[in-house]
């Protein structure tokens, strides 16, 4: 168990051992992978009904309410405008048009509240506190998600008013006296609710949702073919310090008034070579791609237009099988000149194997956009 | 039925071996979701991977655990993988090996010693 005590544990982790969690390390964490249900029964339990995650190991951030200005020079995106109760989706650039995070961003009244991987906790809030005033990690609370088309019914209960959220509120509601912060968003392409809270009432509030029949425990293993599913890009695989937003099809998170032309244009890491990108097209470009045998295609696997050209055009960047769709799923990123109707192949175990292009997502999305 | 370090079961029927995957090995896979057989008749050597198997998490194989030629290969898991979570030790099998030397399974390891290796 050295190996282990090395790792930062969850606040939940006897809660985990007790509904029989598998853990692995995990970003220098140890965390669940998997309960009892398996990987696959977790996925297809989180599409159906409710999942229950544990992502406490991601970094939680306030920021001053009027550091949005400073924290524009980080992000490519709009925080000036965003409204008060709403999240956006963001991305910390590096000089030269690459990625160092994704993260999400949301403003409150008195606050600006921030969410990061847990990877890149360390590096991105050195990096918040090099360039904008009164960075403060977060501390002693958990995070929880729960994700799935049944989350608005099983969160409901505890918390009435997250009937009246949409996709992107992030809010704070009292639950037995303590105060949550609750978004409406997730990792999975589901309607569902990110909620922080207290440490010290985190298990309660877990076993609360637990006690209800629609809620299952959902460890790394789903979460990673539910994004997959989703389209939804991982840092480290579809983004990186080499790969731009552009590339990494996440242009969308770049604010109209941060684009050529726009009253704020440019003034993020990187500018010119991601407004060029976006004005011009990127070298490469990240592909949904659906292997037509039944072997997983998995990450580095190497992406050619023929079964014996010599040169590959790309990698899949993250790939498995997708259980909702009962087929393996693969995400790459390839040279841009290739169509996008082209067949590709993938080289596995020696043979070229053939894979379809498709459109993005795999599984449509249950974002409840409106709440009416 | 004789065991392998790698977690294989073997069951002897004269010189003919049928080969599969234990209940703890099929646990720690997860749920398999792909099975590439060997071909008929092919010639193998102690050691070579001829199987492979994917599940949610990852991709592993099976080694030939002796010397000796492809008999005949289970290919309800190409259609069915989920079997092999479901009935390891059963209908689960892979494949079917005819070995010159029987004899040469005494050197794997008992149910006894198997379950010692894993610790149970």
């Amino acid at each position: 168990m050295d190996a282990l005590d090395a790792q930062e544990t969850l606040p939940l982790a006897a809660l985990h051992a007790e509904l029989g969690a598998k853990f692995v390390p995990f970003a220098g964490w140890s965390m669940p992978v998997q309960y009892g249900l398996g990987v696959m029964g977790e996925h297809k339990w989180t599409r159906e009904h409710a999942g229950l995650f544990d992502v406490s190991h991601m970094g939680q951030v306030l920021l001053p309410k009027d550091a949005d200005a400073a924290l524009e020079t980080l992000v490519p995106v709009d925080v000036i405008d965003l409204p008060e109760g709403r999240q956006r989706y963001g991305l910390f650039t590096n000089d030269t048009g690459g990625v160092l995070d994704d993260l999400m961003i949301a403003r409150w009244p008195d606050a600006l509240f921030l969410v990061v991987n847990a990877a890149c906790r360390d590096a991105d809030i050195a990096h918040l506190r090099a360039h904008v005033e009164g960075v403060e990690e977060v501390s002693g609370r958990a995070l929880l998600a729960l994700q799935g088309p049944e989350a608005e019914a099983a969160l409901a209960p505890l918390v009435p008013a997250v009937t009246e959220m949409r996709f992107m509120d992030s809010q704070h509601h009292d639950w037995n006296g303590q105060t949550l912060w609750i978004s409406r968003s997730g990792y999975t392409g589901e309607d569902g609710f990110e909620i922080s809270l207290p440490e010290s009432v985190a298990e309660d509030f877990a076993r609360a949702l637990l006690s209800d029949d629609r809620v299952q425990p959902i460890g790394l293993g789903a979460r990673d073919s539910l994004r997959m599913e989703a389209g939804l890009p991982l840092y480290g695989q579809e983004m990186s310090e080499t790969i731009s937003p552009v590339e990494a099809g996440q242009a969308w998170a770049i604010g109209k008034v941060r684009r050529t032309g726009g009253d704020r244009a440019g003034g993020f890491p990187g500018a010119d070579v991601i407004l060029d990108q976006l004005a011009n097209g990127a070298p490469r470009r990240r592909a949904g791609l659906l292997p037509e045998g039944r072997a997983p295609m998995r990450t580095g696997v190497d992406l050619y237009t023929s079964e014996d050209v010599d040169t590959p055009i790309g990698q899949i960047t993250s790939g498995g099988f997708g259980p909702t769709l009962g087929a393996p799923v693969a995400l790459g990123l390839i040279d841009a000149s290739v169509p996008k109707d082209a067949p590709l192949y993938g080289e596995l175990r020696g043979k070229r194997l053939p894979l379809t292009q498709t459109t993005l997502p795999f599984t449509p999305n249950g974002y409840k956009r409106s709440t009416k | 039925m004789k065991f392998t370090e790698d977690h294989e079961w073997l069951s002897a029927d004269g010189d003919i071996i049928t080969v599969g995957i234990t209940p703890h090995a099929s646990e720690q896979l997860g749920d398999v979701v792909f099975v590439e057989l060997p071909e008929l008749e092919t010639q193998v050597a102690k050691g070579d991977e001829i199987v492979v198997i994917e599940s949610v998490k990852a991709a592993s194989d099976i080694t030939a655990p002796l010397d000796g030629e492809i008999v005949e290969v289970n290919d309800a898991l190409v259609d069915n993988p989920a079997l092999v979570n479901e009935d390891p030790t059963g209908e689960a099998w892979f494949f079917k090996i005819k070995v010159e030397d029987p004899s040469a399974l005494d050197e794997f390891m008992t149910e006894d010693e198997y379950k010692d290796h894993i610790g149970e």
